[in-house]
C-alpha cells in the first residue's frame, strides 16, 4: 500500500457515495441498537428501494446524545431525527429533499456548538466495518507519512510538541513516555493498547473502539514506529463483545490492504496486533496487572520500578497507552503538534471525550476542549437536570476519583484542577448526582465496588477496604459513631498512602471527596439518623443497636 | 469445588518427553497434547483456540474463553484439559479461573437475567432492581434457581451507561427498564 494507493481509494469512495442523492446516516451504537436501530435501518433500505430514491443508508457509530436514540442523521442536509423507530422510516424517506419531518427533528445545537472533535471526529461519519470509510476520511495517511517521511524521533517529537498527556486517568506525557520506550534497550519491544475500560459509568473507549477502531490501530501502528517495536497487544473487556468484533474485523481488513503485516508501504517496518480479551477485573487497568493479565495470569500488579517501560510483557521494553490516546495519534501527526497544542488548558492540551450520564438531560458522549467549565458542560452541553431536581454533584474518575459539588462547578476541566479537588481525570466517566443520590451511599458504593475488585496481594487494599466497607455500612445503617467517622478518615489516609498499586491508592478517593465536601451529610446519619436524599434504611435504630452507638 | 483438583498420575508423561534431546546439548522438547476429555465436538474448538497460539502458556485466558462459550461454564475436566495441554500448572489454572469474574465455575441456568450494577445504573436504581429481582427468584446474585431455570447475575458495567438502568436478558440489552418489566420477563421465563 503506498499514499497513491490510498488516494485513489479514498477517491473510489467519493465515486462511489456521489451515486447516491442522499446519505442517511443510522446511529448503531449500544443504547441505539438496544432500542432497534438494526430494524430501523432493514426498514430504510426497503423504504428508500420502494420509493425509487438513491439513498445510501450507512450503519455508523455512536452519534453522541444517547438518551435522543435511535439517532439517524440525513446528509448532505445534517438533519438529526430522534427517537425514530422502524416505522417511521417511509417518512423519512418522503421528505428526503424536502423540509425536514418536524416531529422528529433534534435540535441540539447548543449541546454540540461547544463540543471540539478531534477523537470522535468520524464517529457517526463512517461505518466502522468498512475499512475504505476510514481511509475515505483521511485514515492511514499518518501512517504512511511517518513511515515514508518521518524518523521515529520525529515523531515522538511531534507527540512531545503536542502536549498529549495519557487519557487513562493518569496524565503522563505521551511524548515522554514514548521516549523512553524508543530508549529501552532491547530488540523486542511491545506496544499495547489498554481498552480495559473498567470505571463503571464510563463508555468512551467502547465507542472509540467499535465505532473508529482503524483510528486506534493506526494510532499504535505509529508508535510501534517511534518505538521500535512489531508486536502489539490490544487488551479488551470481554463484556464488549461488539468491540472485539469490530477490532477483529479492521485487523483482517488492515492485513489485507498491507497496512499491517510485513514491510508496509514498502518499508522496512513490520508491524502487527493482536487481541486479548480481559476476563472481568478491574484491577487490570493496571498497567502491570494488565500485563500479567496479557500473560495469561492472574492480574495482580507488581511494585514499579521497573517501569513497563524497561521490563513490560515477558520482560522487554512495553509501551502501554489507552484507547484514547492512541485516538488523537493519527490527527496530531496530520495536523502537527502545535495544532494540538493550541486547543485546552494551560498543561492539559487538546479535547477530551466523556461520557455523561446519570441524572441529566442528555446523556451519551461529548467531547470538550479541556479547560471548558464543568458548569458549561452539565448545564449547557448536558441540558442540566432534569424532572426539576436538584443538581448535588459530578462524579468524575470512577471508583479512583471523587464527586464534585455544585460550587466547584465553575472550575475547568484540567487533569490538574480535578486533582487539586479530590477527583481525577480518569478515563472520562462522569456521572451526575441530583438531590435524591445520598452521598455517604454513593462512597459506601464505590467502596463496596474496590472491596470485590481488590485483587489481595496487599494487605492496605484488601483488608482496609473491607473494613471501610463495614464503618460505611454501620453509618448508613444508622449505626454509626463520630468514632467511626474518625477511624473511617484515618483509614482512609493509611489505604492511600500505603497501597501497592493505583486501586488501592485512589480507592478512598469517593469517601475523601464526599467528606471534603458533603460532611454534614455525614453527620446526620450519625448523629439526626437521618438520609435527607431518602436512600438509607436506618433499620438499625433498635435499642440493642443504640447501646453501641 | 474446591479440594477437587487432581492431577491423574497418568498426566504427567504429557509434560515432556525428552526423547527428543538433539544430543548437542540442546533439548528439544516433543510435546504430546493429552487426548481430547471427550467425543464432544466442542472440545475440538477448545483445541483450535491453543493450537491458534501455538500452544504457549499466556494463551490460558483466552482459552479459558473459548471453554466458556463453547459450555457455558469451566469445570473440573476443562481446567484440568487446558492446563495440561498448555503445560500450565493446575494451581494457575484454577487460580485464573476463580480470579476473574468472567469465568464461571457453575453452569447457568436456562436464561440468565443480569443487572448492571454500575455507577450509573446504580443512580438509576439498580439496587432496587437487584432486591425485586433476588426477591422473586428467591435466590442471591450468582446464582440460579433450584430449578436451574434463570440465573441472576450482576455485570460491573456493561457500558450502556446512558441508558441507564440496564438489564442484560440472556445478553440482550434492555435500558431504561422498570422494576416490572423486568419482573415480567422473569415471569415469561418461568413458566416456560
Amino acid at each position: 500500500m503506498t499514499i497513491e494507493e490510498l488516494e485513489q481509494i479514498a477517491k473510489n469512495v467519493q465515486q462511489e457515495n456521489a451515486k447516491y442523492d442522499y446519505e442517511v446516516n443510522v446511529c448503531m451504537d449500544l443504547a441505539c441498537a438496544s432500542q432497534g436501530a438494526g430494524a430501523l435501518k432493514d426498514a430504510l433500505v426497503k423504504a428508500a428501494e420502494a420509493a425509487g430514491k438513491k439513498v445510501l443508508v450507512r450503519r455508523t457509530g455512536c452519534m453522541g446524545p444517547c438518551s435522543h436514540g435511535p439517532l439517524v442523521r440525513v446528509d448532505p442536509e445534517e438533519t438529526l431525527y430522534r427517537h425514530v423507530s422502524a416505522e417511521m422510516a417511509d417518512i423519512i424517506v418522503q421528505h428526503l429533499g424536502g423540509s425536514p419531518v418536524p416531529e422528529l427533528q433534534c435540535d441540539l445545537n447548543e449541546h454540540f456548538d461547544k463540543q471540539v472533535r478531534v477523537v470522535l471526529e468520524n464517529a457517526g461519519y463512517i461505518d466502522p466495518e468498512k475499512i475504505d470509510d476510514y481511509i475515505a476520511h483521511d485514515g492511514y495517511k499518518a501512517l504512511l507519512t511517518v513511515l515514508t517521511e518521518m524518523t521515529p524521533n520525529g515523531v515522538i517529537h511531534r507527540i512531545t510538541e503536542s502536549g498529549l498527556r495519557g487519557r487513562g486517568g493518569g496524565g503522563y506525557p505521551t511524548g515522554l513516555k514514548w521516549g523512553t520506550v524508543a530508549k529501552a534497550k532491547g530488540d523486542v519491544k511491545y506496544v499495547v493498547c489498554n481498552g480495559d475500560e473498567g470505571d463503571p459509568g464510563a463508555f468512551m473507549d467502547r465507542s472509540v473502539m467499535e465505532g473508529d477502531p482503524h483510528r486506534v490501530i493506526e494510532g499504535m501502528a505509529i508508535a510501534a514506529y517511534a518505538v521500535g517495536a512489531s508486536k502489539g497487544f490490544i487488551y479488551v473487556r470481554a463484556e464488549y463483545p461488539v468491540a472485539v468484533s469490530r477490532l477483529t474485523t479492521a485487523l483482517r481488513e488492515a492485513r489485507r490492504h498491507g497496512l499491517l503485516g510485513n514491510n508496509i508501504c514498502n518499508t522496512p517496518f513490520n508491524f502487527d496486533v493482536e487481541i486479548r480479551l480481559g476476563a472481568g477485573a478491574f484491577v487490570c487497568g493496571e498497567e502491570t496487572a494488565l500485563i500479567a493479565s496479557i500473560e495469561g495470569r492472574r492480574g495482580t500488579p507488581k511494585p514499579r520500578p521497573p517501569y513497563p517501560a524497561s521490563s513490560g510483557l515477558w520482560g522487554k521494553p512495553t509501551l502501554i497507552n489507552n484507547v484514547e490516546t492512541y485516538a488523537n495519534v493519527a490527527p496530531i501527526v496530520r495536523n502537527g503538534g502545535k495544532w494540538f497544542f493550541s486547543m485546552g488548558s494551560e498543561r492539559s492540551k487538546g479535547t477530551k471525550v466523556f461520557a455523561l450520564t446519570g441524572k441529566i438531560a442528555n446523556t451519551g458522549l461529548v467531547e470538550v476542549p479541556m479547560g471548558i467549565k464543568l458548569r458549561e458542560i452539565i448545564e449547557v452541553i448536558g441540558g442540566g437536570v432534569p424532572d426539576g431536581h436538584k443538581f448535588k454533584a459530578v462524579q468524575t474518575g470512577g471508583p479512583s476519583g471523587g464527586c464534585i459539588p455544585e460550587e466547584m462547578l465553575d472550575v475547568g476541566v484540567s487533569y490538574d484542577a480535578l486533582l487539586k479537588m479530590g477527583s481525577i481525570m480518569g478515563s472520562g466517566g462522569m456521572i451526575v448526582m441530583d438531590d435524591t443520590s445520598c452521598m455517604v451511599n454513593v462512597a459506601r458504593f464505590f467502596i463496596e465496588f474496590c472491596m470485590t475488585e481488590s485483587c489481595g496481594k496487599c494487605i492496605p487494599c484488601r483488608a482496609g477496604t473491607a473494613q471501610m466497607y463495614t464503618l460505611l455500612t454501620r453509618i448508613c445503617t444508622g449505626a454509626g459513631t463520630m468514632d467511626d467517622l474518625a477511624l473511617l478518615e484515618d483509614l482512609c489516609v493509611t489505604v492511600k498512602e500505603t497501597s501497592l498499586c493505583g486501586l488501592g491508592q485512589t480507592a478512598p478517593n469517593p469517601v475523601l471527596s464526599t467528606l471534603k465536601y458533603f460532611r454534614n451529610e455525614y453527620i446526620e446519619h450519625i448523629l439526626d439518623k437521618c438520609c435527607r436524599a431518602g436512600v438509607c434504611q436506618m433499620a438499625a435504630i433498635e435499642p440493642e443497636n443504640e447501646v453501641v452507638a | 469445588m474446591v479440594g477437587t483438583m487432581r492431577v491423574a498420575p497418568n498426566a504427567v508423561p504429557h509434560r515432556l518427553q525428552l526423547s527428543g534431546c538433539s544430543g548437542q546439548g540442546g533439548i528439544v522438547p516433543v510435546i504430546t497434547p493429552p487426548p481430547l476429555p471427550s467425543e464432544d465436538k466442542r472440545w475440538k474448538i477448545v483445541n483450535g483456540t491453543m493450537r491458534k497460539n501455538g500452544f504457549a502458556r499466556h494463551a490460558l485466558i483466552e482459552t479459558l474463553h473459548t471453554v466458556q462459550s463453547s459450555f457455558g461454564f469451566l469445570d473440573d475436566d476443562a481446567i484440568r484439559f487446558v492446563a495440561l495441554s498448555l503445560h500450565v500448572p493446575l494451581s494457575q489454572a484454577y487460580g485464573v479461573a476463580t480470579f476473574y469474574h468472567y469465568f464461571t465455575l457453575k453452569p447457568p441456568g436456562k436464561h440468565t437475567v443480569t443487572v448492571c450494577a454500575g455507577t450509573a445504573c446504580y443512580i438509576k436504581g439498580a439496587d432496587k432492581l437487584i432486591a425485586a429481582a433476588e426477591k422473586r427468584l428467591g435466590i442471591a446474585p450468582g446464582r440460579t434457581t433450584p430449578d436451574g431455570q434463570i440465573s441472576l447475575m450482576t455485570a460491573r458495567c456493561v457500558g450502556a451507561c446512558s441508558r441507564a438502568p440496564v438489564v442484560l436478558c440472556d445478553g440482550e440489552v434492555a435500558g431504561e427498564i422498570t422494576r416490572e418489566q423486568m419482573l415480567e420477563q422473569l415471569e415469561r421465563w418461568a413458566v416456560e
